[in-house]
């Protein structure tokens, strides 16, 4: 069966564990999240599950294959994408090279990449911005134009770091609508990293919930909001930004 | 008229220099952060190319009898293939060192082909007779101008226009487009990086070669220190029009070219020796009011 999965991973590094023996399982045409408090391990995780870092124990398959030794460009060759935090663009091209670039990355020719990257803007919505220049756009416009890039070449896996971060409940609504189209109609596999812990319950079939590099609870929504130990650890670390993620959660 | 005229012609035939020059230099700084010294000593070696395999003083044998339609191709591609050696032999293996490490590399590296050069040749500046047609006047508007003068021109112009058509529509300069606003970016995302560290190495050196041949048809002799004047206005180019920005470098390298044969044309005969000291001041002033450049580049801005 298609899935990406991570396989009790760690990452161990000068006596810190940043990851500990971490399982997490994506599916296609579903959406799992992934959610946990400031420096949980969120990031780390879709780093390994990407070949950004190399996990220490544990592998990363991708229906059945490990994925743990290639690199990110051979990652994003087998069908596992993911977006960044703050979206990362070429910021100095228009959002069309943006997505061109990603498909000549991926070995298309030319034509063939143009072709692709101006079905994929419309695809996300954007088609009017295609010559606009990247670093020009609105927050939210970015953000799209990242998801664009992440869906070039269809991948059957995209990870989406934090895409909601600084958006109004309007826009991340949007966005929910977008994620959900790409699980829905693309047929990908999602994970969605996500501060906006009501973003996630909505939208996720599956949550896993990360603490100090362990999954402390993992199920679906209704689950996790029944949770004590998610509770637990989002109370733990109140002082940061994670106070209204509680009222979400009431 | 025909005075300013031919004012105009020289400022825009230096500018086109310095501004080949320094887009030679910005290319390879946008792709690698790589300030590239030995620049200067690939436009010597250019030259000299010409003379293999003789090292006698009187000289241009076997290439630089080449008719004049394989001559420069040969150059330029004895520049570019200097400067695609160097990457591979050198600066490969400094890619994930420091841009200081690089740039210190970089001397080295024009030290040993300056060097090399020197012990074939010997540091007399040797007189060769290149494209020896060029040097006919013609008539412009009135004004009288060396041949040489208006193909420079032209020949710039047109590879810039070349350059820009090259990098915005080709899938090489896509690459390197991206590459250079973020190497590590580009290559996550399957940019094949050695081919486009390589091709700006390719294009920088024949862009030195460019500059050797219009050095050399214009003064008629082929010598070691021959890039390094051009290569220090150029660096300075680089630097004012926004490091990493090419096109902050050719604007930056054809003020720098206006500003040369302004202050030559209007300061008094006894000031004149010190024309460059008063280029340089102006640089100062420039860099005092606008320390990121005309064109703020790439290479001011935080990378990922």
């Amino acid at each position: 069966m298609n899935r990406l999965s991570a396989d009790r991973v760690t990452v161990a590094f000068d006596g810190l564990t940043a990851l500990s023996e971490v399982d997490l399982e994506v599916t296609p045409g579903r959406i799992t999240g992934l959610i946990g408090p400031n420096g949980a391990g969120k990031t780390t995780l879709v780093n390994v599950l990407t070949g950004f870092q190399k996990p220490t124990g544990g592998a990363v398959t991708l229906n059945g294959t490990n994925l743990s030794a290639l690199e990110p460009h051979e990652v994003r060759r087998q069908g596992v994408a993911r977006t960044f935090q703050g979206g990362r663009l070429f910021r100095d091209l228009p959002v069309i090279d943006n997505l061109e670039v990603t498909g000549v990355g991926l070995g298309k020719s030319r034509a063939a990449a143009i072709a692709e990257a101006e079905e994929m803007l419309a695809w996300v919505g954007i088609a009017p911005l295609a010559d606009r220049i990247a670093g020009t756009l609105p927050y939210t416009d970015e953000r799209r134009v990242a998801i664009g890039r992440a869906l070039m070449g269809r991948p059957g896996f995209v990870l989406l770091d934090e895409p909601a971060a600084g958006m109004s409940a309007q826009e991340a609504d949007e966005l929910a609508h977008l994620v959900r189209r790409i699980a829905g109609e693309m047929g990908c596999g999602v994970l969605l990293i996500e501060h906006n812990v009501g973003l996630v319950l909505e939208l996720c079939d599956h949550i896993v919930v990360l603490d100090s590099g362990a999954v402390i609870e993992a199920g679906d929504p209704a689950a996790i909001r029944g949770s004590e130990k998610v509770r637990h650890a989002y109370m733990g670390t109140a002082a940061d930004t994670d106070l209204p993620v509680l009222e979400v959660m009431e | 008229m025909t005075a300013i005229l031919q004012t105009v012609f020289d400022a825009l035939s230096l500018g086109s220099l310095y501004a080949l020059g320094a887009l030679g230099i910005a290319l390879i700084f946008g792709v690698m952060r790589l300030v590239n010294f030995a620049h200067g000593d690939v436009i010597a070696f250019s030259i000299f190319a010409l003379l293999w395999p003789s090292t006698d003083v009187v000289a241009a044998v076997v290439a630089g009898n080449l008719p004049w339609f394989l001559l420069i191709p040969f150059v330029l591609a004895m520049g570019a293939g200097l400067s695609v050696l160097a990457e591979i032999v050198v600066f490969r293996r400094f890619r994930n060192a420091s841009p200081a490490t690089m740039m210190i590399a970089s001397f080295a590296l024009g030290f040993v082909i300056r060097y090399f050069l020197l012990m074939l040749f010997s540091s007399r500046p040797k007189s060769i007779s290149l494209l020896p047609a060029l040097s006919q006047p013609v008539e412009v508007l009135g004004a009288r101008i060396p041949l040489l003068q208006l193909i420079t021109i032209l020949t710039t112009i047109a590879i810039l226009f070349g350059l820009t058509a090259f990098l915005k529509r080709s899938r090489f300069g896509l690459e390197m487009r991206a590459a250079a606003e973020n190497f590590t970016m580009a290559r996550v995302l399957g940019v094949r990086a050695n081919r486009v560290i390589m091709g700006a190495f390719a294009l920088s050196g024949a862009l030195a070669a460019a500059i050797a041949l219009i050095l050399g048809s214009q003064t008629g002799t082929a010598d070691i220190q021959m890039g390094t004047n051009v290569m220090l206005m150029a660096f300075i180019a680089t630097v004012i029009g926004g490091l990493g920005s090419l096109p902050g470098a050719v604007i930056a390298g054809f003020l720098l070219g206006a500003a040369s044969v302004a202050m030559q044309v209007s300061l008094s005969i006894d000031a004149r020796p010190f024309r460059d000291a008063f280029v340089y001041g102006a640089v100062i002033l420039v860099l005092i009011f606008r320390p990121q450049g005309l064109l703020a580049g790439r290479g001011t801005k935080e990378r990922v």
